[in-house]
């Protein structure tokens, strides 16, 4: 087993520090996404065709949103604010109209009941993510000294 | 799939992932330890899913969708792999983080995949 000690990170990018955790977690719930839109696509199509087009929207846009986090330079900033603006609206949308009108949404999609077959992960990351990217933001927009 | 096997990938990747996450945020690197549990659940799907192959052959049936499963199941054996490729190339204290976050997705896929096999209908 190796010892360590905490290490400092240089400068502070969308790349550095928790936010690789950050990129771990929406690459992992882009996979899974994906996978069950896919699935939903391909099986169930005719149960709930708005719902599991939403659905299969949702899983590229987690995609988008993971490749926009780890890409650098101003346009797949702008992507990142973009793509984590939408989930964050589409959970909540779809949260509340899954929860108040349900017939809309009998068939599950990933934001349904403000995504909880995902352990609300979905209400969660683009949260946490939009801190994320505010936080970079102040850090690179400054040119001072980068430690966290 | 056979359930007490399913159990006990379910805990090591649970025990694993809580390590990794915990060492991992108070500063320490992807060592042997977090790196082995990782492989091991790893390892555990490969098993999983030669155990899912032959199981319909052994009278085993799923009580869900097949497609469902093995979609979850795919997908499930792609995330320790790249975690541990991760791990191996960035070796920071977040990556020790990341490790253990693979595992605990690991552990609630196959938590999902266990319902679709044993409890739910197609």
């Amino acid at each position: 087993m190796t010892a360590t000690t905490p290490e400092k990170t240089p400068s502070l990018t969308r790349r550095s520090g928790v936010g690789r955790v950050l990129i771990a977690v929406y690459a992992i719930l882009a996979l899974a996404a994906l996978g069950r839109s896919g699935f939903q696509l391909a099986t169930k199509f005719n149960d709930a065709p708005f719902a599991y087009v939403l659905s299969a929207v949702a899983a590229v846009v987690y995609v988008v949103a993971t490749i926009s986090l780890i890409a650098p330079g101003r346009v797949w900033t702008r992507v990142a604010w973009i793509t984590i603006s939408f989930e964050l609206a589409g959970v909540l949308v779809v949260g509340f109209l899954s929860v108040f009108v349900p017939t809309l949404f009998q068939h599950h999609t990933v934001w349904s009941i403000y995504g909880i077959d995902y352990v609300f992960l979905p209400l969660v990351m683009p949260i946490l993510g939009l801190l994320w990217l505010r936080r970079t933001r102040a850090a690179t927009a400054s040119s001072l000294e980068g430690n966290q | 799939m056979i359930e007490w096997l399913t159990l006990l990938q379910i805990l090591v990747a649970v025990i694993g992932g809580a390590i990794a996450v915990l060492l991992g945020l108070i500063g320490r690197r992807p060592s042997d330890l977090t790196m082995a549990f990782t492989g091991v659940v790893a390892l555990l799907l490969i098993v999983q899913l030669g155990v899912a192959v032959a199981s319909p052959l052994m009278g085993n049936e799923p009580s869900g969708s097949l497609l469902e499963f093995y979609i979850y199941l795919i997908s499930a054996i792609f995330v320790p792999f790249g975690a541990g490729f991760w791990a191996l190339v960035d070796r920071s204290r977040w990556s020790t983080v990341v490790l253990g976050v693979a595992c605990l997705a690991v552990a609630v896929m196959l938590f999902r995949m266990s319902q679709i096999w044993f409890i739910q209908s197609v």
